[in-house]
């Protein structure tokens, strides 16, 4: 991360330099850094309200039921949670709010699986292999219906905006399940 | 079929939440007070998300700036015409993993340019949906507990985003050339 961070930021300013563009860089950049703490700011209310949905769900027991469901499958891609019944259901959650397309219900989720995670990190600030696995599957962005698309689309008045749903899946598929194998190989190698 | 879906959409919150605070009733866990119990920690993740999206944040948008996609775009422009893959789509492939509105600006721009029942509309849709911001993301969930060593995490995300992308050209070409 510290290589990506610092070489990013160099190449870019070398680009921008190159293009004539320093001047323009350097606005976009200190609006990003204003736009990172109104996104966050932006997502207290949403965020809130379904960590409150998801804690009576995990109070009353449904999480528990959930989690008993979807062991099997889901303990053959994260080997290590086998007695972190909080980390499945939430796992579980977030893969299917992601797949329904309801991303703002999955990332409250998800982000609860990370801190489900990371209660049995021993070390807090190096991710472990599940924490890896979970968010490379999280970043294919699998999901079945690509809502957000086909409304643009239609809006825009194209035909029948509904062709590109099945090209859509299996692409995300492909995607998801390479996320996957890449993150499996990869553990390997990354200590 | 539109109509299904988006029946399906606007029923399937509602009938989660409602399952939810039933089955809360069935057991007896006071649904309210366990509600805002959790919701407060909402504001405590979002607060410390804050210093990791910005650093994301700020990357993601001085490369955009600087025009460092323009110049790879003129490197792969060969690659990309021996493969048939419109041009208008290069910025949108290069642009997908960093940055979640940038990308549906650049999906309204091909819309504009190109016609909206255009091949590199569908490739471009496709691609947006297909996948997700992954810098954006890896901060949110690694920033969420404080976790500073990525690991494999990231390289294992792009080479999925690029798997994505080259499934994507493959697919379309078969469903819409």
């Amino acid at each position: 991360m510290n290589y990506i961070f610092i070489f990013l930021i160099v190449v870019s300013f070398l680009c921008a330099a190159i293009n004539h563009r320093l001047d323009v860089a350097i606005d976009e950049m200190l609006k990003a850094s204003q736009k990172a703490v109104e996104i966050s700011f932006g997502l207290i209310g949403i965020m809130g309200f379904w960590l409150g949905i998801v804690k009576i769900a995990q109070k009353s027991g449904l999480m528990d039921l959930l989690s008993k469901l979807i062991q099997k499958p889901l303990l053959l891609i994260f080997p290590d949670i086998k007695y972190n019944k909080e980390a499945q259901s939430n796992i579980a959650l977030n893969i299917s709010a992601n797949a329904l397309g309801l991303s703002n219900a999955a990332t409250p989720f998800g982000i609860k699986a990370m801190e489900n995670l990371q209660s049995q990190n021993k070390d807090s600030e190096v991710a472990t292999n599940s924490m890896c696995t979970f968010l490379a599957i999280n970043t294919a962005g699998f999901q079945i219906v690509p809502a957000v698309v086909i409304a643009i689309l239609s809006a825009n008045g194209m035909e029948n905006p509904t062709q590109i749903i099945l090209p859509t899946l299996i692409v995300t598929s492909i995607a998801f399940l390479s996320a996957l194998f890449f993150a499996k190989i990869l553990e390997r190698f990354y200590r | 079929m539109i109509k299904f879906l988006n029946t399906l959409s606007l029923w399937i919150l509602p009938i989660i939440i409602v399952f939810i605070l039933l089955h809360a009733l069935y057991k007896k866990t006071p649904a309210y007070e366990v509600f805002v119990d959790g919701a407060g920690e909402g504001f405590k993740i979002a607060i410390k998300i804050i210093p990791y999206l910005i650093a994301i944040m700020v990357c993601t948008a001085l490369f955009r700036a600087s025009g460092a996609i323009e110049i790879i775009e003129n490197f792969i422009k060969p690659l990309f015409d021996y493969f048939k893959i419109p041009t208008e789509t290069t910025i949108i492939m290069l642009t997908r993993s960093l940055s979640g509105s940038a990308t549906l600006g650049v999906l309204a721009d091909i819309i504009n340019q190109t016609g909206v029942n255009s091949y590199a509309t569908k490739l471009a849709a496709v691609i947006t949906g297909s996948s997700e911001t992954t810098f954006y993301v890896a901060s949110v969930y690694f920033g969420s507990v404080g976790i500073k060593k990525f690991r494999h995490a990231l390289l294992a995300g792009i080479l999925a985003d690029i798997t994505g992308l080259i499934a994507a050209v493959w697919i379309c070409s078969i469903f819409f050339l």
